[in-house]
């Protein structure tokens, strides 16, 4: 501490070190909020409903989606990030989630929406195999926080179905 | 900077820290605001700089005494002498 360069490497050193321990403590902060989402798909129209000339099967739908997101932000949130897969079981996957519409929630103010709209990417199976084909809605999402660790949850809305026959 | 100054600085500069950080932190999560912490904790930085990092007369209320030239002469320091030299190494062997 003897000469002004010494005292100012020391001072940084610390302040940024001091920074890093505030920095965890917000992120560890975000446990104790528990969030209570809530969201609701519902499909208006399947708009059509085809097989591609390669033999997969590709439907276009008119959706309604509604969600309350507010409780995921916390002081230390940056964005959610959220996105509504279809998810269903076909012989060859147990597993096929594929994206239909997605956002980026910027803030609070902005968690609690409304929206209408057919689904932004294109719903289509490896195969033929959607005809009368039970799946979930399943509304994704990512927390992502200025400082720290990011959260994922989602919300699985079953029981939906379509149609028997292409149209 | 006497050695009773560096140590005032140091312990100075840690303890602000500490404090504005704690202030920081508390006031960023009541509020909900981590922009506000960081700008807290900044103003802090800035503080602590200007208080501790210039040498402030208040770091220097213990200068240190050295002896007067006159009196170093009357102690005259003791030179080594050949004598010493040929002792150390027959303890040696």
């Amino acid at each position: 501490m003897h000469s002004l360069g010494y005292r100012t490497n020391a001072l940084l050193t610390f302040a940024v070190t001091v920074l890093a321990l505030m920095c965890g403590m917000a992120s560890l902060s975000d446990n104790l909020n528990f969030p209570s989402p809530s969201a609701q798909v519902k499909v208006l129209n399947i708009n059509w409903f085809k097989k591609q000339p390669n033999a997969n099967d590709q439907v276009s739908m008119t959706l309604n989606i509604s969600a309350d997101l507010q409780s995921l932000f916390t002081w230390n949130t940056k964005q959610v990030f959220v996105f509504l897969a279809a998810e269903y079981e076909t012989p060859k996957n147990s597993l096929n989630q594929i994206s239909l519409w997605d956002a980026i929630i910027p803030s609070k103010e902005h968690a609690k929406f409304w929206i209408h709209t057919s689904n932004k990417y294109r719903f289509i199976d490896q195969g033929s195999n959607l005809r009368g084909k039970e799946y979930n809605l399943t509304m994704h999402w990512h927390v992502m926080p200025k400082t720290g660790k990011m959260f994922a949850d989602k919300i699985v809305m079953p029981g939906h179905r379509l149609p028997e026959e292409y149209r | 900077m006497d050695w009773q100054g560096q140590k005032l600085a140091e312990q100075l500069m840690q303890l602000m820290l500490i404090a504005v950080s704690v202030i920081a932190f508390t006031t960023g999560y009541l509020m909900a605001s981590f922009q506000m912490m960081i700008l807290i904790y900044a103003g802090g930085v800035v503080l602590t700089t200007l208080v501790t990092v210039p040498n402030w007369p208040f770091f220097n209320r213990h200068p240190l005494k050295w002896l007067d030239p006159t009196e170093l002469e009357k102690h005259p320091k003791p030179q080594p002498s050949l004598n010493t030299t040929s002792k150390k190494k027959s303890v040696k062997k």
